[in-house]
Formats: C-alpha cells, sequence, structure tokens
C-alpha cells in the first residue's frame, strides 16, 4: 500500500531538483558582464528611490487569512465528500450523516455572509 | 517486455525500483517538455491566425524550430541578480515555481493503469502540491526587492488563493459521485450509469451532471495559471510581468515553462474530473491515451481562444468573480449534489 507512494516522493524530489538544471546551465553558458546600472532594479527609467519593502494594503492579510479558513473547510469536506454514498446507503446514520454536514456548511455560511457584510471581500 | 527487463532489474538489484521510478519520470518529464515548447508555438500560431496574422514562420518550415531558438536564445542570455535582492531566494523563486507544475504529473493517469504512482489519495495530493505554487511567485515578488515585483507577486498570490476556494469546492463536488480519491477510480467510474450501458458513455461523464462545477473548475483553472483573461498579475502596461519583472536567461524560462506547464496540467486535470480521461465517447471505439490527448487538446485550445478574444478583466473584478460568485455558487452546488446523492433520485448508486 504505501510502496505506491515511492515513485510520488521520488518524483517530488526530481522536481525539485529540476530546475536548477537550467539556472546552472545558463549561468555557465550566458555571458557575465554585470555593471552598477544593470543590478539596479527596474523603475521606469529612473533611479529607484526608498526600498521596496514597503507598505501594502491590509486586505491582502484579510485574503490570505480567510483563503486559510476556506481551504481548511474544503480539506475538512473532502473525507465526507468520498463515504457520501456509504452514509446514504446505510439507514442507522442516514439522517445524521448528512445534516450533521449541513449544519457545518451552515456555519460556514453564516460567517460567509458576516466577512461579506463587513465588506471584507470588497475591493475598489 | 517483462523478460526484457527481469535482467535489468537483477542488475541493479535493491536499488531498482528507484531506477525504475526515474526512468518514469524521465519517461513523462521529456515528452511534457516537448509539448511546453510546441504549446507556445501553437500559442503564437492560433492567436496570429485569429488576427489575421500568420505567426512565427521563419525559424524551420511553417516556423516549427521556433521554440528551439527561444530556448537557445534564453540560455545565451545572462541571468541578472539585482544587487538589492535575496540572492539564494531569488534562485529558489522560479525553482518553486516550476518543481509543483511537475511533480504533480506524479498522480495523473494517462491511460487504464498508466500512472507513475497510483495513490489512493491522489486528488488530496494534487490539491496539495497545487498550493506550493503560490510560494514560488511570492519568494520570487519577496526576493527581486523591487515595488513593481512587489506589488505583481501580492496581486498574483492573492488571486492563485482565491481560485483556489472555488476549485477546492467543485472537487468535492466530483468526490461526492465518484466516491474515492484516486483518480483512475474517479475515471472508471464515468463510465458507469444508464447511457454508458447504451454505448454512449460521453452522456454519463461528470460534465453533465456537474455542468456548473465543470464551468466553474475551467474558469478557476485560467485564473489559477494567472492567463489572460486573468493576466493582471503580468500586465505589462502596469506593471511589467508582475513578479518576472527582474529575471533573465534562464531564470526568466522557469516561469515561463512553469506557466505553460500548469496550463497543460489543468487541462488534463479537467479532462479526467469532468470529460471522463482516456474513456472513449461511443462505445464502439476503444478507450485509450489518445482521447485523453484530445480533450486536453481541446482545453489548450479553448485557454489559447481565450486569450485572443476577452479583454483583460479588472483586478477587483476578478475578485469579485472569485469570492462573491464562484463560492456562493459552488457551496450551493455542494449542498445540490449532495441532496440529490442522498435521494431516491441519485443515478450514482
Amino acid at each position: 500500500m504505501l510502496e505506491s507512494y515511492f515513485p510520488v516522493l521520488v518524483f517530488i524530489l526530481f522536481a525539485a531538483a529540476f530546475g536548477f538544471i537550467p539556472i546552472v546551465a545558463g549561468w555557465f553558458i550566458g555571458p557575465s558582464k554585470p555593471d552598477a546600472e544593470k543590478l539596479s532594479p527596474f523603475e521606469c527609467g529612473f533611479e529607484p528611490f526608498e526600498d521596496a519593502r514597503i507598505k501594502f494594503d491590509v486586505r491582502y492579510y484579510l485574503l490570505a487569512i480567510l483563503f486559510i479558513l476556506f481551504d481548511l473547510e474544503i480539506a475538512f469536506l473532502f473525507p465526507w465528500a468520498t463515504i457520501l454514498k456509504e452514509i446514504a446507503a446505510n439507514e442507522s446514520i442516514r439522517l445524521f450523516g448528512f445534516f450533521e454536514m449541513i449544519v457545518f456548511l451552515g456555519i460556514l455560511l453564516l460567517g460567509y455572509i458576516y466577512v461579506w457584510k463587513r465588506g471584507a471581500l470588497d475591493w475598489e | 517486455m517483462e523478460s526484457y527487463i527481469e535482467p535489468v532489474a537483477q542488475f541493479f538489484g535493491a536499488a531498482w525500483p528507484l531506477v525504475w521510478s526515474l526512468l518514469k519520470i524521465v519517461g513523462i518529464i521529456a515528452p511534457l517538455f516537448l509539448c511546453v515548447a510546441y504549446l507556445t508555438l501553437a500559442e503564437r500560431k492560433v492567436i496570429g491566425y485569429m488576427q489575421v496574422r500568420i505567426g512565427p514562420n521563419r525559424v524551420g518550415p511553417y516556423g516549427l524550430l521556433q521554440p528551439i531558438a527561444d530556448g537557445v536564445k534564453l540560455l545565451l542570455k545572462e541571468i541578472i541578480i539585482p544587487s538589492g535582492a535575496n540572492k539564494s531566494l531569488f534562485i529558489i523563486g522560479p525553482v518553486l515555481a516550476l518543481g509543483p507544475a511537475l511533480a504533480a504529473w506524479a498522480v495523473v493517469p494517462f491511460s487504464e493503469g498508466w500512472v507513475i504512482g497510483n495513490v489512493d489519495a491522489g486528488l488530496l495530493f494534487l490539491l496539495a502540491i497545487t498550493s506550493i505554487e503560490v510560494y514560488g511567485v511570492i519568494i520570487a515578488a519577496w526576493a527581486s526587492n523591487s515595488k513593481y515585483a512587489f506589488l505583481g507577486g501580492m496581486r498574483a498570490a492573492a488571486q492563485m488563493v482565491s481560485y483556489e476556494i472555488a476549485m477546492g469546492f467543485a472537487l468535492v463536488c466530483v468526490l461526492m459521485i465518484s466516491s474515492s480519491l484516486n483518480l483512475t477510480d474517479i475515471v472508471n467510474n464515468q463510465n458507469k450509469g444508464q447511457f454508458a450501458d447504451m454505448g454512449l458513455s460521453v452522456l454519463s461523464w461528470n460534465w453533465i451532471p456537474l455542468f456548473p462545477m465543470f464551468i466553474v473548475y475551467l474558469i478557476s483553472g485560467i485564473a489559477e495559471t494567472n492567463r489572460a483573461p486573468f493576466d493582471v498579475v503580468e500586465g505589462e502596461s502596469e506593471i511589467v510581468a508582475g513578479h518576472m519583472v527582474e529575471y533573465s536567461g534562464m531564470a526568466f524560462a522557469l516561469f515561463f515553462l512553469g506557466e505553460y506547464a500548469n496550463m497543460i496540467l489543468v487541462s488534463a486535470l479537467t479532462s479526467i474530473l469532468f470529460l471522463g480521461g482516456w474513456l472513449s465517447p461511443v462505445g464502439f471505439l476503444p478507450d485509450g491515451f489518445i482521447w485523453l490527448a484530445l480533450k486536453t487538446s481541446f482545453i489548450l485550445f479553448l485557454f489559447l481562444w481565450f486569450r485572443a478574444t476577452f479583454p483583460r478583466f479588472r483586478y477587483d473584478h476578478i475578485m469579485r468573480l472569485g469570492w462573491k460568485v464562484f463560492i456562493p455558487l459552488t457551496l450551493f452546488w455542494v449542498v445540490v449534489v449532495a441532496v440529490w446523492v442522498m435521494s431516491p433520485l441519485s443515478i450514482w448508486k
């Protein structure tokens, strides 16, 4: 059972290492004539002023947090969705197995409506 | 076949599973890179003809050597690392953007039994590994230490994670009716049902009962790969290629390869999850890899067609579509499909 994951692990390691090959090749084959102008960050033709690590919109944080919440909900839905047909076939847990998740989705929906009403999803 | 492999396997002894996996991996990655190379040519040709031009036609017959010329050109260019950049992160960024797009192919079945890792948690693995791509973008944007790269990276990351939620809910719908996370089982389950028994398996595939989810998945896939009309991330007229602005030569090529490998991945997954993978649409034609290739090519053509047709979305419209349209729609459809599966009208006994 677990050995079917071995090729997947090999593939992940291979893919991670694979990206370095073109960079190393480009490093050796391509020219290298750096100068101060070439190495300065792109800024529409004039000298870059101040650091690039500037303040940015707090909405990106908010979005990232909302994403984590929703993504966890999805990960939580996965096992339930996989056995839904078994739940449907089993009389004793049929209603419980269904409404348990509807309640969960209802709570998720409440949170979603709250977030919408507070304007966290607005971009202007 | 077996009799040829046996002596080689004995030669490598205990290391054989590793060697055999590596051989299979190369057997997938080499054709994949050929596809990526010719997808770039196909894109320029298709968009060219749609705009009444003929596209690249100088390098080789019909421009067929153009991708190779592009590759050699990028290889001969200098890799510039800006003076203010975090050097190691600057190199890791593009590697992380390409790596997941390759690693995801470990669980993609090309035909019955043609899969490197036939794992039971295939779909979960895909969801996890494609989420890593966003790190490549963020790391590249941060390491560049350039304002354009930084703003572009924030945009790209926010857009990618937003559409991942809608994609996830669409996957939950597929899961409910196929009862398996294994991609081979998901395809085989689409070959069951009333119409499949009549020899019309095309009508049994997931795209009909899950039609809204099929559309949501396709559009989210385009947004997830930052392709037109969702390509504000690159927005050459405003933030000059976003997180890629400081990259040159092969480091830039990695982002480019990653984007196209991702397009092929999303197309192949859409074919597998909704269009029956390698199944043939009608009973009298044999199933096989050719069908998956045809379906994937068709969806790739849609990617190119959309790029030639639609104007670029505004960023707030993109976010509104993701959060205020797709999430409620998919959430609602999860409940609809759940009720359908529980009810006596279920067609997936």
